[in-house]
């Protein structure tokens, strides 16, 4: 580990302040994914700035527009066991608890969370080519081990996909995602914060350089009558989503009124496709319908060979998350499929 | 006197509370005066050589001290024999930092000493290496071609290579009536003690250390270190009282030894090396396998033809061997064999023991095999066994020391409610899930090597006993105490084992499931030594109630020596000292086992394992709900900690079945998920009810005490079993481990 500056930041103006100083700067706040990468010798900031300091963003809050305002700084437990959450949007609850361990995140907070790194072996490796790490020198997934990569959305430089469990549900509630930074304020639509790897793999998201998050706006729709999260994986915790849903459904005389489906594990971002909610509006909350719905989510998805087995297990996983969000009961610790 | 036996008694581990409060120091925990800190290079290419390494900006960081490797190492001997330790293979063993030659990715290269690990650390990752690669091959399957027999040594004396073949396997597979004919592949795996590896050497001056090490085997390291540095073997001494875990990795000196060692001599300072958990990936692991099995068997049941071939990876140094196929025939009397075991070099690191070495790896191909046979046979999978009981090993034709494998059948299948099983195929269900039972049979041999120990009652009457043996965490401590206060008839409290020390009696590196019967005769041993000579020496006190009384009229308890059916006739330990003048009384005891009389026998501990799976239909993912295993393994020293041996053994076989494996890229000959969040080992939630029984045997050849020992054979009945019962459940045959959830869709 370098040596580097530590400081802590008072406010908001200070945090921003200090992080235009020096050049490789960085915000701290859980820590749980950013000393990994130090110590894996990935990352070398040398000016950390400390926001645990920043009260105005631990709590959570409820908004006028019947909405929630989520503190950036609030760790991942307490959110998931927070009681507006816990009834409100129990899907991001549910998402949440699947995620890491409880020491992580007791520790880890929602603005990091956002922010974590891919999981992809070659990236985390520093003596391995990596176009996420060093833009132009390859990437050894897609002839090597691809267990855990993409099947959608990936390009020709990268096939890394996003870890995070919470960003799933964030993306299936339409949250919306305030930062704050040299240029001010801005509001940044879930769907855009993340960012597919094209020919800049390098990029996670569409955050600016300096810019910080400060909160996470939940709209009204919680989806707290039918919802549920599934997580399927290497062993029943503390493992990566090979692939995850988080399936909210609003019904209205036993037809689908409204409907949002996002997958984890199988991209560089949430995977949403809007098109196969659209279908499913106004139809039956069956096994054929869903089975369609995946259908259509998963059009065009290619493996690499490890990872072929995600297509079908993807829509495998559609359909039952369909079924269990008509019976949230269903749902078990750690998000493992209903019994 | 049986009423107050230690031997038999459930005994918590006495070093509990330091190890749950933190107190117990491990090998990196020695926080001794003026400690420098090393961090090891490692190779990033897997074949080649240096051309150039390059420190300058490593050695301009504010801290670091030196940076040793090839070019700066101090003279080392080139002999191969003082770089063998007491587990090495034939061969040529790695020498650290010998030359610029690069055998492995991973391999250790440069070793930087600072004044803190965080800065040494940083300085090793600016060292800059330039490499000459060449092309390397690292995969098994893709090099099948190149197997040949491996060669003879040392080890394969304890680790006997296949025996010749037997009948004619050919013509019986050809006229069996029921055939099955499979391929199991086994990935590479690595330990992952929960403990890193680290030695603290405290330099004493004079050419003299002592170190804190993680290890297996006190003398081994001793003997290792003072070999390569020329240091006379009083002038090294080894300290490991408490090791986090080792399931075989310790059981050679490891290079963290070597570079802190080497450190603290070319510096004349303290020095501590701790490798990373990447690290803990760049050393020995248990070795890719490719296994082959044709089993035939007539219309009855009964197996008549047993073929098995695995061939296994090592590396291009030395002939790391295990036993894999030697076992179906000391389990199942078929008279026609052919047994192969076949090894290929590959560019990667020497494989070392790992837990159950080539049983768990041999047995799962065994008893899947068993398994297709019976329902091919349309026989129950307990009752195909039976039929083909073995009560001789027929394949060396010697009788079993003790074999209550059949008890172990009857008590885990009665257990578990085995006979309530609907034997077809995936016929059961519950709600979304596909239930299955499977069973099989495990088998472990019983290694008897020698092992000394002294027994030493001091001024107070309390009772001393020593050896070098370590505790890698399996209650040796605990056992041992239980032995030597059940031979003085005394209460526990009253007794010390020192251990995990190269300064006591010797002993033999901890592993193979025998240090119980082996260091525990020793104990054993020289505390019957001493007793005689409490029992002259109470003889011959003034008025001695004894005067009369052969040691036979005697008996110990309660720190007392008791005239039997007279309990009024009694003098105590202390009254014994005193008439000693004070004095200590002392003995010791080297046990040599009898080779001529074990090697009449076939010696062996054995287990049956009876294991429920979940399956889900539809996404494929197994959960272990329930899970028996039976076990027959001689006399049972302390119930608890031999409770949680067989747990540990069995939560390894869902781990095996199930979850872990060290994922390679070929193309870099690398590993690369060396890390606990990638290298997946089971967490609670995916373990569930678990069960054991100790069938009672009796031995009255292996040991003194009739002990067997316990590492392993719990775990090498359960991957097995697991695979056998996702048959059941799925109908589908997994034969290459772990069976990820994705291949039961």
């Amino acid at each position: 580990m370098n040596n580097f500056a530590y400081q802590k930041a008072a406010d908001t103006s200070d945090a921003l302040h200090k992080v235009a100083q020096g050049t490789a700067s960085s915000f701290i706040a859980g820590g749980t994914n950013l000393i990994d990468l130090w110590k894996y010798n990935l990352v070398h900031p040398e000016n950390l700035i400390d926001i645990n300091g920043l009260r105005d963003y631990k709590s959570i809050n409820k908004t006028e527009d019947g909405g929630l305002l989520l503190g950036a700084l609030v760790t991942n437990s307490a959110t998931a066991y927070n009681e507006h959450i816990v009834e409100k949007y129990p899907l991001l609850s549910k998402a949440i608890l699947a995620g890491a361990s409880a020491q992580i995140r007791n520790s880890a907070t929602n603005g990091g969370n956002l922010l974590q790194k891919t999981r992809c072996y070659y990236f985390y490796d520093a003596a391995s080519p990596c176009n996420k790490r060093e833009p132009g020198t390859g990437c050894p997934a897609k002839e090597g081990l691809n267990r855990m990569h993409a099947i959608v959305g990936y390009s020709e430089d990268c096939i890394a996909v996003f870890p995070s469990d919470m960003c799933v549900a964030l993306a299936a509630l339409e949250a919306v995602v305030n930062v704050n930074g040299p240029e001010g304020e801005r509001k940044i639509p879930f769907e855009d914060f993340h960012r597919l790897p094209g020919n800049t793999p390098h990029i996670d998201n569409n955050l600016a350089k300096n810019e910080l998050i400060t909160s996470i706006s939940l709209p009204k729709e919680g989806f707290a009558e039918n919802y549920s999260y599934l997580k399927l994986r290497d062993r029943n915790s503390y493992a990566f989503a090979l692939v995850s849903v988080a399936t909210g459904i609003k019904l209205k005389d036993g037809k689908i009124e409204k409907i949002r489906i996002v997958l984890g594990g199988i991209a560089h971002k949430p995977w949403r496709v809007t098109e196969a909610e659209d279908f499913l509006i106004d139809k039956e909350a069956n096994v054929d319908n869903f089975m369609a719905a995946a259908e259509i989510i998963l059009k065009g998805a290619k493996g690499f060979g490890d990872n072929d087995f995600k297509i079908d297990l993807a829509k495998r996983a559609i359909v039952r998350n369909g079924m269990m969000a008509l019976n949230p009961e269903s749902q078990r610790p750690g998000a493992q499929p209903s019994l | 006197m049986k009423s107050s036996s230690q031997i038999g008694k459930p005994t918590s581990r006495l070093e509990g509370e330091l190890k749950v409060t933190g107190a117990a120091k491990y090998a990196g925990e020695y926080n001794v005066a003026d400690l420098l800190q090393g961090y090891p290079v490692n190779s990033t290419i897997t074949k080649g050589k240096i051309i150039k390494l390059d420190e300058t900006t490593a050695r301009q960081v504010p801290g670091v001290i030196e940076i040793f490797s090839h070019n700066n190492r101090p003279k080392l001997p080139w002999f191969d024999f003082m770089f063998m330790d007491m587990d090495v293979p034939p061969g040529s063993p790695f020498k650290p930092l010998l030359d610029e030659k690069i055998i492995y990715n991973g391999q250790p290269i440069a070793c930087v000493i600072a004044e803190d690990f965080e800065t040494a650390r940083y300085a090793a990752s600016l060292i800059q290496v330039t490499y000459e690669e060449e092309p390397f091959v690292t995969q098994l399957a893709a090099n099948l071609a190149e197997a040949r027999k491996p060669k003879k040594g040392m080890a394969t004396f304890l680790k006997p290579l296949p025996p010749s073949p037997n009948g004619n396997f050919e013509k019986a597979f050809d006229q069996a009536d029921a055939t099955y004919s499979g391929e199991f592949i086994h990935g590479t795996e690595h330990h992952n003690p929960l403990e890193l590896f680290a030695s603290t050497t405290v330099y004493e001056g004079d050419g003299k250390i002592t170190v804190y090490d993680k290890t297996q085997g006190t003398n081994n390291c001793q003997i290792y270190i003072a070999n390569i540095f020329g240091l006379s073997f009083g002038d090294v001494r080894v300290v490991s009282p408490f090791v986090g875990g080792g399931f075989g990795s310790g059981l050679r000196p490891q290079y963290q030894l070597f570079m802190s060692v080497m450190a603290a001599l070319e510096l004349k300072r303290n020095v501590r090396v701790t490798l990373d958990r990447a690290q803990m990936f760049t050393f020995g692991h248990r070795p890719q396998t490719v296994q082959k099995t044709n089993f035939g068997a007539s219309a009855d049941g009964k197996v008549t033809a047993i073929n098995h071939t695995a061939i296994a990876e090592t590396s291009q140094i030395e002939d790391y061997t295990e036993v894999v196929v030697n076992w179906a025939n000391m389990l199942y009397p078929a008279k026609n064999t052919k047994l192969e075991y076949k090894l290929v070099n590959l560019d990667v690191y020497t494989p070392i023991d790992m837990r159950a070495p080539g049983g768990s790896t041999g047995l799962h191909a065994i008893e899947a095999t068993m398994d297709e046979l019976a329902y091919k046979l349309n026989i129950d999978p307990l009752e195909f066994r039976l039929i083909n009981y073995a009560e001789r090993d027929v394949s060396s034709d010697k009788p079993f020391s003790s074999k209550e494998l059949k008890e172990c059948y009857r008590q885990g299948a009665e257990k578990f409610g085995w006979s309530d099983r609907n034997p077809e195929t995936r016929a059961t269900k519950r709600g979304n899930r596909l239930v299955g039972s499977g069973m099989s049979s495990g088998m472990w041999d019983v290694i008897c090597i020698p092992a000394k120990a002294k027994a030493k009652l001091d001024k107070k009457g309390k009772l001393i006993v020593k050896s070098a043996v370590t505790d890698i965490g399996t209650g040796t401590l605990t056992v041992m105490t239980q032995i030597a206060a059940d031979a003085l008839g005394m209460d526990i409290n009253d007794v010390t084992f020192k251990y995990g020390d190269s300064k006591h009696p010797m002993s033999p590196i901890q592993g193979g499931s025998y240090t119980t019967g082996v260091v525990g005769a020793a104990v054993h041993g020289a505390c019957q030594a001493l007793k005689k000579k409490i029992y002259k020496k109470a003889r011959k006190m003034e008025n001695s109630p004894f005067s009369s009384a052969a040691i036979e009229d005697v008996e110990f308890k309660e720190g007392a020596i008791y005239l039997k059916g007279d309990s009024s006739k009694s003098v105590t330990f202390k009254q014994v000292i005193a008439q000693n003048g004070g004095d200590p009384l002392k003995a010791s005891k080297s046990n040599i086992p009898n080779v001529f009389k074990l090697k009449q026998y076939t010696r062996a501990a054995h287990s049956a394992a009876f294991v429920e799976v979940e399956v889900d239909e539809q996404l494929g993912m197994v959960n272990v709900t329930r899970a028996v295993t039976a076990v027959a393994a001689g006399r049972i020293i302390n119930p608890k900690t031999a409770r949680s041996q067989i747990l540990g053994g069995m939560v390894w076989g869902i781990s095996k079945a199930l979850r872990e494996e060290t994922l390679m890229d070929h193309n870099l000959g690398k590993y690369m998920n060396p890390n606990l969040g990638e290298y997946h080992i089971p967490v609670h939630a995916d373990i569930h009810d678990l069960e054991v029984i100790f069938v009672d045997e009796k031995d009255d050849i292996i040991n003194e005490l009739g002990v067997k020992g316990i590492g392993e054979i719990g775990l090498v009945s359960m991957a097995p079993a697991i695979a056998n019962a996702i048959y059941h459940a799925t109908g589908k045959r997994e034969n290459k481990l772990p069976i990820h959830f994705d291949k039961l869709l």
